[in-house]
């Protein structure tokens, strides 16, 4: 993938397609591969089926394509589970539009935001709502010792970033069953887009998307806990602070650990640099994983870097206020609270192998050079990814 | 041969609770009770000294009686009982510091003593953003307490340290307590908890930790006698009581509404309280109430073989019942909302 290179941001769909049409083959090498279909994607039967070109598609993937999400054709065929959930989508949208005025008001919005997850008879999910707000009026929930409260993100923080991630960012996940379905492992991904809705979208496609039903729990900067509102929501929906010793106690309990090892250098990166990694912090994350004996599992997210082009950093600015940058984007803030608004670019999240650690031994983890080696392996495999899904991604916004 | 065993800060009501059960158990000969102010409630059939554990005077309480354990419960956040003398922070202050100093002098120049238990807090690990989820023994604090309760038990520690190097034949046992409630807790927390409406920080949910009043008692008793087998006594363990609870769950819990207020705000409010002498609320009690802390209590239940017997969410179930209701039981909401449930299916039009 040497040659790969970054297309850059108007560069539109026009002139992709022109490179699709003279090279087919090339260009759709694999715009569905999973986890281990990339052989499958690029045997003669499927090149055939893909050769009309994406123009014109498939017609068992007419259907599929028809609904909410846009499902790529392989991807529908290799995992037939994804083709219902537009269909779901649209019967909880609807069920929930029948709630009557009166009930909604007792509901209130935690009723109702639960109710628009619980599937079914919609009276049932008013009981079930009901329940969920008794629940909670009386305190009578778990919460574990990070603040991580379970039903709370199931039944409305995760309703809540639902939208974003199907119908805005239409995100496109991959290769999800990587993610052991049982044990610790350390999912470590690129981080870029301003503010962290990568690593939130990441945990939705783990939360929605693994057959296990995995909770992603995210590492986050402490500047996340030093922020009213911010660090309260992140410590319920199962954040805490990227160290070693909470990523190790969380591995330790078995526990599928988020962390983006680029940090804001990743996030507050100049929009000129968008997919170039950027360094891997001091390898932390790898010594934690040797001495847990986790699979490390790349995870490379495209789509992000796009959402809030970062052109300018108000330096002076964001030392005032105590952040790392202050984003100058073509819309923010000239425009308000309306350049907050990310722009709906299409998103793909890509998770790679797992790569194993627990062949080391104990004292693994302190050997300089196997962590920099383990690192950098890492990096390169989300780097080429990144690189890989960037030649097959259509457009920046399709 | 029995043991003796001598106990500070016994006028507090859980020095004495102490006192009374620890004569009970089988090889305690004697136990002596020290305190600077004679305590209100019985101590059993202890014999109770009174001595300020500030003054070389407690040397020679030790070397006329035998001692041989020494459990040091006479380090508080707060003083005893706002009328009676002992008032204010300056003199709680001395008595942690230089009385666990004056004390642990003694220990070091009394060769019967074999075993000293110390009573200290997890305010050591302070409450920072900053720092990890949570603590176990070995963490250093990532911002040190800087000040009031919370220093002092730092300090106290400090010395406890020293002292152990100095007498390596003496088992030193540090336990480090979460906020100690029961049904007849009278810290600041507690206090906190029984006003009508609670003030919280606005956008900060705390995770905190309880330990019951029992449990205080059960681990000291292990701690104060010989170690059981396959387990270890000595050393420095947390105790607190399984699971966590937010401060917005204890709230709901006790049916208190709450007020979020702003932290500039509390801060100010707080240290205007503070020097009207309306409440003890300390500026560590507010990091606490902001930020929460839990601790780790792995090496309680695997090394010292300690087991408590009310999680968190047990001794807050306690606490409030102690209490009385608030202004929101959370009996009746729930009793509402089933009312609510008991009618919408019937008119539903489906």
């Amino acid at each position: 993938m040497a040659d790969a290179k970054v297309i850059p941001f108007d560069e539109d769909t026009r002139a992709r397609r022109g490179a699709r049409a003279s090279d087919p083959a090339g260009a759709r090498g694999g715009s569905g591969e999973g986890g281990g279909g990339r052989r499958a994607a690029r045997s003669p039967g499927s090149r055939r089926k893909g050769k009309p070109g994406l123009a014109a598609v498939a017609p068992e993937g007419d259907e599929v394509r028809r609904g909410k999400r846009p499902v790529v054709v392989e991807a529908a065929e290799q995992e037939p589970r994804e083709v219902p959930v537009p269909e779901d989508a649209d019967a909880r949208s609807g069920a929930a539009g029948e709630l009557p005025a009166s009930l909604g008001a007792l509901t209130d919005a935690l009723g109702g935001a639960a109710d628009r997850l619980l599937g079914g008879r919609w009276d049932r999910r008013v009981a079930g709502g009901l329940a969920f707000l008794r629940r909670r009026i009386t305190g009578d929930y778990e919460v574990d010792e990070f603040g991580y409260d379970e039903e709370l993100t199931d039944q409305v923080l995760m309703s809540l970033l639902r939208p974003l991630f199907d119908s805005y960012f239409r995100v496109e996940v991959k290769g999800v069953e990587n993610i052991p379905a049982e044990g610790g492992a350390l999912v470590v991904a690129n981080h870029s887009g301003t503010l962290p809705l990568d690593a939130l979208m990441a945990q939705v496609a783990v939360h929605d998307h693994h057959p296990a039903g995995r909770h992603l729990r995210l590492l986050a900067a402490d500047l996340v806990f030093v922020l009213p509102v911010v660090n309260e929501l992140a410590r319920k929906a199962g954040h805490t602070l990227a160290c070693t010793e909470d990523a190790q106690l969380l591995l330790e309990r078995g526990e599928i650990v988020g962390v983006m090892p680029e940090g804001f250098k990743g996030l507050g990166k100049p929009f000129s640099d968008r997919y170039k990694l950027q360094r891997f912090g001091r390898g932390g994350f790898v010594s934690t994983a040797l001495r847990t004996g986790a699979p490390i599992v790349p995870c490379s997210i495209v789509g992000a870097e796009e959402i809030y082009p970062m052109v300018g950093n108000a330096k002076v600015l964001a030392r005032l206020l105590g952040f790392p940058y202050f984003p100058l984007t073509p819309t923010f803030p000239w425009l308000g609270p309306l350049g907050m608004v990310p722009l709906p670019t299409k998103w793909t999240i890509q998770f790679g192998e797992p790569i194993a650690t627990d062949g080391y031994a104990p004292e693994a983890a302190d050997d300089p050079m196997l962590v920099f080696n383990l690192t950098d392996q890492v990096r390169e495999t989300i780097q080429h990814t990144l690189y890989k899904l960037l030649v097959q991604r259509r457009s920046v916004f399709f | 041969m029995g043991k003796v065993v001598l106990v500070t800060g016994v006028a507090r009501r859980l020095g004495g609770r102490f006192v009374r059960r620890v004569q009970r158990e089988p090889g305690i000969d004697r136990v002596i009770g020290v305190d600077a102010v004679p305590p209100e409630h019985s101590l059993g059939d202890a014999h109770f000294v009174r001595a300020d554990i500030r003054h070389p005077m407690i040397a020679k309480v030790l070397a006329e009686h035998d001692v041989d354990t020494v459990v040091h419960m006479d380090v508080n956040g707060t003083p005893l009982g706002r009328s009676r003398g002992r008032g204010s922070r300056s003199a709680v202050k001395e008595t942690n510091v230089i009385g666990t100093m004056q004390l642990l002098g003694a220990c070091q120049k009394a060769p019967s003593v074999r075993r000293l238990v110390v009573k200290s807090t997890t305010n050591v690990y302070g409450s920072a953003p900053r720092d990890p989820a949570v603590f176990t023994e070995t963490m250093p604090a990532k911002s040190l307490p800087s000040g009031g309760f919370a220093k002092d038990a730092v300090e106290v520690e400090g010395y406890v340290r020293g002292f152990a190097r100095r007498r390596p034949d003496v088992a030193v046992a540090v336990l480090r307590f979460a906020n100690i409630l029961g049904p007849g807790a009278d810290s600041p927390l507690a206090e906190y908890f029984s006003l009508p409406v609670l003030p919280t920080v606005f956008g900060y949910d705390p995770r905190l930790q309880f330990v019951h009043e029992d449990d205080v008692i059960g681990v000291l008793l292990v701690a104060s006698q010989e170690p059981g087998r396959g387990t270890l006594n000595s050393g420095t363990f947390n105790i607190a009581g399984d699971g966590v609870l937010l401060l917005s769950q204890t709230a709901r819990r006790l049916g208190k509404p709450t007020v979020p207020v702003l932290l500039p705000t509390v801060t100010w409010v707080g240290s205007a309280l503070r020097s009207l002498g309306v409440s003890d609320f300390s500026p560590e009690q507010i990091r606490l109430l902001t930020h929460g802390r839990v601790v780790d209590t792995t090496q309680m239940r695997e090394t010292l073989g300690f087991t408590p017997k009310f999680t968190t969410a047990g001794t807050f179930r306690d606490f409030a019942a102690s209490r009385g209701p608030g202004l929101l039981p959370p009996e009746r909401l729930a009793r509402a909302v089933d009312r609510a449930a008991a009618v919408l299916p019937a008119g539903t039009p489906r």
